[in-house]
Order: structure tokens, then sequence, then C-alpha cells
């Protein structure tokens, strides 16, 4: 009774949470809504008795990805600047386009048999870490060694990209569109 | 699982932030406000993996398995994405989607 | 007997012009000139051995054989095909050896007319292909195949006519030349096929045939009151009209002079502007059967009045080419009016031969005629009248070859021209009053013209000549001898005994009364020639204020050129083709357009969805799923 109380709770956070984060004028306030979602969604994992999964969640999203954005807005806004939002007519269009597809997957949901079974295993770090390095079927070896290279390769690219080119300018151009508006 | 919890709400759950995930990507005016969109959008489909696996799978952990590595590439790919943002934004000093629009007829 | 070797006179001009032409770079002039008048030498002597063996050996019975040999080319349906191949019978060894001759005499006298010309190679390589191609026209053997070989002549004379090619006067005269006789041979088409159609035949010897299906059964099918042939003929003979220069389709030959003088020699004097008449005499039978007559008494009107009209124009013209091209018209008319009064058997096809007795004449002495002018030409730079006096000084052979050519078309008694124009004079007398004193009245004015030209080239008082003329090199006056010994001696053959209409022999004499009117008139001719312009004065400016505006309409050709440029320009051009143009370019080229522009428009329009924008291809994305699951799941629910 007390986790399905919880859950609601957790369930409204995120959802009205999310919904500012997407609509928020200001750029700051967005990621920290996003924040607030990211924790909402360990506190799901820990509901589900994952705490290795929700520790990760944490540190990584929470801890990593959110002080990373945070970084990149402090660089490149003024704190208070305020965004523009998106026409009127776009919003309604896809508002809708939303609506219907989030229709079709309740309906799809909604009227799928699962055949859930009952249990409460919790799960040790230690079989986590036991089915990521075994070799027997259903062991995890190999797509862990795939993702450390694909986090090696992200690492490079990501310097490479962002050193930016030997004649970057220091005074910035007016900008891409004019530059390119040579033709109609 | 989680008691008194059925499956359908937390589908439901993840659903819903599915669809503010893609409203946001495709409404918001600033590069960096489409990546917190990409961000909510990953997220609700790592909870869909684990819910399963709970619910439906529960002696196997092959969902976990799969949301750490949906985690990890998520993270590679902010970190990428954050870093081609300030790249162009030393190019045209701006991340307003509006400014990118060169790559069309 | 076999003379199936006759193939060889014309293929030796072939063979000579794929020579010349292909190599036309690498060969050297004078080697050119050799070969040329070697090969033509050969193709003479092949003819004038035919020539004898031919009409010394073919008799059967006291008629000409005719030797066929073709061979089917194509088939249009089982009774309709069409051959190529030779026809042999008295007209044509006469034609091959009249056109060998004077291809023969050109080509020697090219060598040297030519002379340090560029294109002197690409010249000779002509001169073949021409020669080819009338050979070929005259040994057909069927009217298709004539058809071809005429438009192969026409196709020549444009080339040679347009020889000078960067002289803007050149292209404008062989594009006229070719128009006009295209024009014509419109008409010769569609008569081959009128004829061709209800006779089921080309084949000359089928239409010919006194018992073949045309001369026996012509009032089958009519139209418009007269037979389907009578129409077919009269179209053919429009194709006649037009490459023999008759009225109305004259136009070309005067501006055809633009050409070099050997080419008006052959050409335009002797070979191809008889092709006409050598149709209508190949096609005789046809014309004096069907419809009794009728398209012949046509054939006779139009000679009669081209003669008549084209002497009046010959005294008033200035360049002396010009005044030969005249000249040669109004002969043809004479060859043509002979074969319109003629009639069949016997001596009564006198008109036929007369006329193909004067064609064997007049080549000799008015080629003769034209290369005379030609050396008078190429001594004084100069064709105008005016600008030529008092030069039998200077060029002794040249005048007296001239003279002798002058004497024998004004009707000289002793002559070739004499005789043969007696014969029509004749024929003409005997068949139709009217037509014979247009005759005589033609005869007197060709003695008149013919004379003034001699006097004033010759005569007269030396005028400013950039350097003293003289006489032309001995490859140019060898010919000129010749052919002036053939106008002399020409006369002598007795041509009825060679050719007639119906293939057998006659004797034909001299009518005393009527060549006795007839030398009187040439005579009368040329001692007023010799009054008006002899020494210098000025009894011709009076006599042109005498006629006043008669003499303007003369001099100016009687305005045909501007008659049929006013009708071409104003009415075919500022009428028919201004709304057909107006329709091609506003209903046609617009339809193309605007096929194009709402092309353009309608991409114009939905380009928007390479918007360039990455929110716009998620929506899309988005909405496509959306709606693709939408659908499945509709399907899936029923």
């Amino acid at each position: 009774m007390a986790e399905k109380i919880i859950f609601y709770i957790l369930a409204i956070i995120m959802v009205v949470f999310a919904v500012a984060s997407v609509s928020s004028r200001k750029m700051l306030r967005s990621v920290v809504y996003l924040l607030f979602v990211l924790i909402g969604m360990a506190g799901i994992y820990f509901l589900i008795d994952y705490n290795f999964l929700a520790a990760i969640q944490l540190t990584v999203y929470a801890g990593g990805i959110i002080v990373l954005m945070i970084f990149s807005v402090l660089l490149i806004h003024h704190i208070e600047m305020e965004l523009e939002v998106a026409k009127t007519f776009k919003k309604i269009i896809t508002a809708i386009v939303c609506l219907a597809g989030l229709g079709i997957f309740l309906t799809t949901i909604y009227s799928h048999p699962f055949n859930v079974i009952e249990n409460s295993n919790s799960t040790t770090i230690n079989e986590i870490g036991k089915g990521f390095l075994s070799y027997e079927a259903g062991g995890f070896i190999l797509p862990f060694e795939v993702i450390s290279v694909l986090l090696l390769a992200a690492m490079i690219g990501a310097i490479v990209i962002a050193k930016g080119t030997k004649a970057s300018p220091t005074p910035p151009k007016e900008g891409l569109r004019s530059g390119a508006k040579t033709d109609n | 699982m989680i008691l008194g919890v059925s499956i359908y709400e937390i589908l439901t759950l993840t659903s819903i932030l599915f669809f503010i995930g893609v409203y946001g990507f495709i409404t918001r005016t600033n590069l960096i406000s489409m990546l917190i969109s990409v961000e909510l959008i990953l997220n609700s489909s790592v909870v869909n993996f684990v819910v399963i696996n709970k619910y439906l799978f529960p002696e196997v952990l092959q969902g976990v398995f799969f949301a750490v590595f949906i985690i990890a590439v998520a993270a590679a790919e902010t970190a990428l994405a954050i870093a081609i943002i300030i790249n162009l934004y030393r190019l045209i000093s701006s991340v307003e989607v509006k400014d990118t629009e060169v790559m069309k007829y | 007997m076999n003379i199936s070797y006759i193939i060889l006179v014309p293929l030796i001009p072939l063979a000579l012009f794929v020579l010349l032409g292909l190599f036309s770079k690498k060969i050297p002039p004078s080697i050119a000139g050799w070969i040329g008048s070697l090969g033509l030498g050969t193709a003479f002597v092949l003819s004038l051995y035919t020539a004898y063996h031919y009409f010394l050996g073919a008799k059967l019975d006291g008629v000409y054989q005719t030797f066929t040999y073709k061979s089917t080319w194509i088939i249009f349906s089982d009774k309709l095909h069409m051959d190529m191949g030779m026809l042999i019978d008295p007209i044509s060894v006469m034609m091959l050896v009249v056109v060998t001759t004077i291809s023969f005499m050109v080509h020697v006298y090219s060598r040297g007319y030519m002379k340090g010309d560029d294109g002197y190679t690409r010249f000779f390589s002509y001169l073949a292909l021409f020669s080819f191609s009338m050979l070929g026209l005259v040994l057909a053997t069927n009217l298709f195949q004539m058809y071809i070989f005429w438009e192969l002549v026409g196709a020549s004379s444009f080339l040679l006519i347009g020889y000078y090619y960067t002289k803007p006067s050149a292209v404008a005269a062989a594009k006229k030349a070719f128009i006009v006789t295209r024009f014509a041979d419109l008409g010769f088409l569609i008569g081959i096929l009128v004829v061709s159609y209800y006779s089921g035949s080309f084949d000359f010897g089928e239409l010919n045939s006194l018992d073949g299906n045309v001369i026996t059964n012509w009032t089958a099918t009519s139209f418009m009151g007269l037979s389907v042939f009578t129409w077919g003929l009269i179209l053919i003979f429009m194709g006649g009209v037009g490459k023999s220069a008759m009225m109305p389709f004259h136009i070309w030959l005067p501006d055809a002079m633009e050409g070099p003088t050997p080419v008006s020699a052959l050409i335009h004097a002797a070979t191809m502007v008889v092709a006409g008449v050598y149709l209508v005499a190949r096609l005789f039978p046809l014309f004096y059967f069907v419809e009794d007559g009728f398209v012949l008494s046509i054939v006779a009107y139009i000679g009669a009045i081209s003669s008549l009209v084209a002497a009046v124009i010959a005294i008033t013209q200035t360049d002396i080419k010009r005044v030969l091209a005249f000249s040669t018209m109004s002969q043809i008319g004479y060859m043509m009016l002979a074969l319109g009064v003629s009639k069949y058997e016997g001596h009564e096809g006198l008109g036929y031969m007369a006329s193909m007795f004067h064609l064997f004449t007049h080549a000799m002495f008015k080629a003769l005629l034209f290369l005379g002018a030609g050396s008078v030409i190429h001594a004084i730079h100069s064709n105008e009248l005016a600008d030529m006096g008092g030069l039998r000084k200077y060029m002794p052979i040249t005048h007296i070859t001239f003279l002798i050519a002058a004497l024998s078309i004004a009707g000289f008694p002793g002559f070739a021209g004499f005789f043969s124009k007696d014969e029509i004079l004749a024929a003409a007398f005997e068949n139709n009053r009217l037509i014979y004193v247009s005759s005589v009245i033609v005869a007197g004015l060709t003695a008149f013209y013919m004379f003034r030209l001699y006097f004033g080239i010759f005569w007269g008082k030396d005028k400013k000549y950039e350097h003293t003329p003289h006489e032309s090199p001995l490859t140019m006056t060898i010919p000129l001898i010749f052919l002036a010994f053939m106008s002399v001696f020409g006369g002598y053959i007795p041509f009825s005994e060679f050719i007639s209409a119906d293939l057998k022999s006659f004797t034909s004499h001299l009518d005393l009364p009527l060549a006795v009117i007839a030398s009187t008139v040439g005579i009368i001719g040329i001692c007023l020639a010799y009054v008006f312009y002899k020494k210098e004065n000025n009894l011709s400016e009076k006599a042109t204020q005498l006629f006043g505006a008669f003499y303007q309409w003369t001099f100016h050709k009687f305005y045909f050129d501007e008659i049929y440029l006013f009708i071409t320009k104003k009415i075919i051009f500022g009428i028919l083709a201004a709304a057909i143009a107006w329709f091609d370019k506003y209903v046609v080229d617009a339809f193309m357009i605007g096929v194009g522009n709402v092309t353009m428009a309608f991409s114009n329009q939905i380009k928007g969805i390479q918007s360039g924008k990455v929110q716009d291809y998620a929506m899309a994305f988005v909405g496509g799923v959306v709606v693709l699951a939408m659908v499945v799941f509709y399907i899936w629910i029923n």
C-alpha cells in the first residue's frame, strides 16, 4: 500500500517536472527540472529493488550529464536570458500528434495481456557483476567490452570536436544563416 | 515488483514521459533544450526495459544490463552533442535552431 | 548483241568522283585535271564505239531494238517494283554521245580555265559526279530510277553553281536553282506516283508499250473530266519544265550563271537543261496517245512561249553569260515545241526527230559559245558587254570559233544549226501554223541578239584593259576547235536514219521554201545587228528610247523574279507561314514551356519539405510512425 502511494507521488512529480522542463523559458531552470525528473526515475528504480541501477542512474545521469549540461548552459547563455517559444501553430500540431501517439501506445498496452509473475527477488550487485563478465550463455562480456570502446571513442571524438579548428575566429562571425543566404 | 502497482500503470507513466520528450524535441527553439528532451525520451525507454524485466522475467537480468548500456550510450551521446554545440557556437555565436538551417533547398 | 559494256560509261565518272572527292586534299591539281580528262576521254571513246556498234548493228526488221539490263531493287507489292538498270535505245545512245562529248570537252577546257583556283580538285570531282548522274539519268529504265538521277543531277548542279561558295550571290543562285527545280520535282514525283499507281508499273518498256494497259486503256479512270494519266503526265511535265527552265520556272537559269563558265557550258547549256526534253521524248508514246495528245499540245505551247519570251529578253541583257542563258532557254523552247507538234508514225514523227537533232547540234554550238565566252572572260576578267570591244585582234581562235557558233545558231545555211532548225520549222509548219510563225520570229531574234553579242565583243573600239588580252592556252582552245568542227559538220549526220518516234528510220529532206524563209530571216537579223553594233554609234540608244517602257520590262526580264518574290514573301511567308509560325510559337512551344513551368512551380511549392530544420524532420518522422501505427492497429483490430 505504501509503495503504491510512493509510486504515485513519484509519478506525479516526474510528469509535472517533465512538462515544466519542456516548457520553461529559462535555460537553467529547464536543466534543473530535468534533474528532478531523473531523481524521480532513480526513486522508481529503488522501488523496484534494482539498487545498483538506481545508483548508476544517480551517478551518471544526475551527477555527470546534468553537470555537463549546466556547464554548457553557463558557457553559452546569460542566465537571465529568455528563450523564444515556437509558433502556436507548431505547438498545437505537435500536441495533436503526440496525443495521437500516446493514444496508440496506451491502446496497445492496455489491450495486451501481460502475464505478470509475482515475485520479490532482489538483485545483488554480485549477480550483476557476474552477468557482465560471464562467458556462458546469457553473459554480457562482449557488449561490455564494446561499450568501453564506445566510451573511449566518444571521449576522443568529444576532445577533437571541442578543440575546434586552428583558425577559429575569436570575434564571432555574423552567423551561418546570413552567409548561407546567397541564393533565394 | 512493486506491490500494488500493476505493470500497466508504469507503462502508462513511461509513455507519457516519452511523448512529453517528443513534444519538447519538436517544439523547442534551442539546441540544448532539444538535448534535454532527448534525455527524457531515453530515460523513459530505460524504465520500460527495467520494468518489463522485473515484472515478466524475474529470473534473468537482461533488462538491467541493457539499461546500463543505454545509460552509457546516452551519456556518451550527450557529451558529444555538447561538444558539437560548443563548436557551432564558436562559428555562428548562436545556439538557436533557426540559425542552423543551411542544408536545405 | 551484247552491249552490256555500256555500264562502264557511267561508272568511270562515278569512280572519278569517289577518288577525287575522297582525296581532294592529297591529289595535286594538275594530276586531278589529267585524271578527270583521261577518264572522261575513255568514256567518250566508249560511247562513240557504242554508237557505232548500236546504230550500225542493232536494227532488226528495220526497227531499232531496245536493250534492257536491269535487276529488281525494291518490291513495293507483287505488281509494283523498282529496278535499277540500263535502257539502250536510239535516244539514250545519242544522249550518251552528247553527254560524254561535252563533258570531255569541258574537262579539258577546265584544266586551263580553273588553273590556280583553290578548289581545283573539288571542281573536277563535282564535274565527275555530274557526269555520272546525267549518264545515269539517260540510261534509266524506269521512272523512279530516272527520278533518283534527276535529283542527283539537281544536287550536282547546286554544288557546281555554288562552287564559289564565298560569294553570296553564288550561294543565293545555287539555292534558287535548287529550290525552284525541287518545287518542280514535287510535281514530277506526284506524277510518277499517279502514273505508276494506275498503271501498275514504273518501267518505261511497260508504260510505252503500244499494247500496254496505259496506251490502250487510258480512259479507264478519270478525274474532273480528264483521265488520271493526263493529270499524271501534266505533273511529270511540270518536273521537266523546272529542269529545262521553261516558263514559268525559268527564273533559276540566268542566276545559275554565277557558277564558273565551264559549268555553265556543261550543265546549263548542253546537258542538264535538256533533261526535261529527254523526259518528254522518253515518254513520247504516252504523251502522244493519252487524251489524244492533249498534254503534248501543252508541251508545244509552253515551248513556243518560252522561246519567244527568252529571245526578247536576250536582246536587252548586258552580261554576256546572261544573254547566252536566255538563248539556251529559247533553243530548248524550240526543242520542246518540236516534240509538241510531232506525231508518231514515220515521217509524221518529224518533230520528234527534229527535237533530238536540235538537241545534238545545240549541245555542240551552245557549249562552244559558252566556252568561247569563258575564254573572253578569262582574258578580260569581266562579264559585261560594255567592258569588251575589239577583241578579234588579240584572240583569233576564240574569235573564229565564236563566229562559227554564232552563224550556226543563227541558222546560216551550211552550218549544223541551219539543218536542225529547218527540220523544226518544217515540223511546225505541217502541224501548227501559229507556232510556226512564232518560231520564225524567234529565229530572227536569235540571229539579232547573237550577232549583237558577237559584234559587241570582237568588233568596235578597244576598251581599256588591265593588261593586253592574250589568246587562251592550248588546253582551252582545242575544245573550242573541236566543237567548232562539230558545229559545222554535225548537221550532215542523217539523223532521221537513226532517231525516230517509232524506232524505224525514215528519210527527211530539206524543204526548200521553208529553208529559204528561215535563212532570210536569219540573215536579216545578222544585218540589223551589223548596222546597230559593228561600229560604235547611238542607234541602239535611239531604239531603246523608242521602245521606252517596254524596254524597261524586257531589261528586267519581265519582272518574273519580283513577282515570285512578292508571292513568296507576302503571301506564303506573310500569311501562311506567319499563321503556322504563330501556332508553332504560341501553342506548341507554349505547351512545352508550360510543362516545364508547371513542374517548376509545383516543385517550388513542395521544396519546403527539405527545410533543413531537424525538428521538421523529426515531426515528419513521428507523425509518420503514428499514422503507420494507427493503420496497423486498425487492421490488427479487424
